[in-house]
């Protein structure tokens, strides 16, 4: 009698079984594709005002470059931040390992390993000049596309020291 | 046909296997051998060679930690080497934000800051840590080591521990 019962069963645990398996093929393969080709995130805060909005931007980012170690000065980042590690900030790289940094007064060379990353608003940004040089284990990803607000809508290149400080300072003006 | 339906069917296996694997290991729980003896006692006691052996200890990593970054002190974890991201390193934490901590060399003690923590191995004389790279940002960390599950004779959990000299602090 149980025998009889079970074998009525087994249908519906396999298609219960196989179910299951699907949505967790989905969501295996979001987490995949979100941790290690590309994900999407939502900047906000002042430090990045040129390139990025104010009040609120959704960016594409890459992980591949990171990686593969693609990494050069100018390439706008996604980096854990050293001093708040639930926090994920968004920065331009200005150094990496073995360029000089700085400004007039004082200059520093990169450590082996490390980069040394900016916003690009610098009166409001808490970057690398505060907290000095970053591990490079610390990168997330590279911010290679604005998906939102429409008007900015592109893609976000690589952009070296001064001419940064150009488009600057026409915003401001 | 039948080949290649059976190539595919094994195909489609594998990836379902692979995917599954890389985000348990991702999210969850992953497990790593350990090279070298800095961390002896605690891992690969016996002194082994660089390369790598079957008598490394494997370690069980977990990855809960990572969704607060709640450390305390005396947990073992795996970090990202803070000069060569490609490397892994397993050391035991013994100063957390806000802790002093002696520096080596010198009589001074300095603070730990915020968002870092302070690393040591268990085998001081031959370990790579905290004293020659300063303290790293807790972003490092990778996970946080649970259990020996390799070689069977040295299955176990294994335990917090603070470094005897730090406990004055």
């Amino acid at each position: 009698m149980s025998l009889q019962v079970f074998r009525h069963w087994i249908p519906t645990v396999k298609d219960a079984f196989d179910r299951t398996l699907m949505v967790a093929k989905f969501f295996c393969s979001l987490h995949v594709t979100n941790t290690f080709l590309c994900t999407c995130a939502l900047a906000m805060g002042p430090s990045m005002l040129p390139t990025l909005n104010l009040t609120g931007s959704l960016v594409l980012v890459e992980r591949l470059s990171i990686r593969f170690g693609k990494m050069a000065s100018g390439d706008v980042v996604l980096i854990r931040s050293p001093e708040e590690p639930r926090k994920v900030v968004i920065k331009r790289i200005v150094g990496v390992e073995g360029d000089a940094v700085g400004n007039e007064e004082a200059t520093a060379v990169v450590p082996k390993g490390h980069i040394w990353i900016e916003g690009d608003n610098k009166h409001n940004s808490r970057d690398s000049r505060q907290f000095g040089p970053v591990p490079y284990g610390l990168l997330e990803g590279r911010v290679f596309w604005v998906m939102w607000p429409p008007e900015d809508f592109g893609s976000v290149g690589r952009k070296v020291e001064n001419i940064s400080l150009e488009s600057a300072g026409c915003q401001k003006t | 046909m039948g080949t290649r339906n059976f190539l595919w069917n094994s195909a489609k296996k594998f990836f379902t296997i692979g995917l599954i694997g890389l985000t348990v290991s991702d999210r969850y729980f992953s497990i790593v051998p350990v090279r070298g003896y800095s961390m002896s006692p605690t891992f690969n006691p016996q002194i082994s060679s660089s390369t790598g052996s079957l008598t490394d200890d494997r370690v069980l990593v977990e990855k809960f930690c990572l969704e607060k970054y709640k450390f305390s002190c005396g947990d073992v974890v795996v970090f990202c080497s803070p000069s060569n991201h490609r490397e892994m390193h397993i050391k035991r934490i013994t100063a957390l934000p806000g802790d002093w901590i002696s520096t080596p060399h010198s009589y001074d003690a300095i603070v730990v800051p915020k968002g870092h923590c302070w690393v040591e191995g268990d085998n001081s004389v031959f370990s790579l840590d905290s004293r020659s790279f300063g303290p790293i940002p807790l972003g490092l960390v990778h996970g946080r080591v649970t259990h020996i599950v390799w070689p069977p004779q040295r299955v176990g959990k294994v335990d917090k521990r603070i470094p005897q000299e730090h406990l004055p602090f």
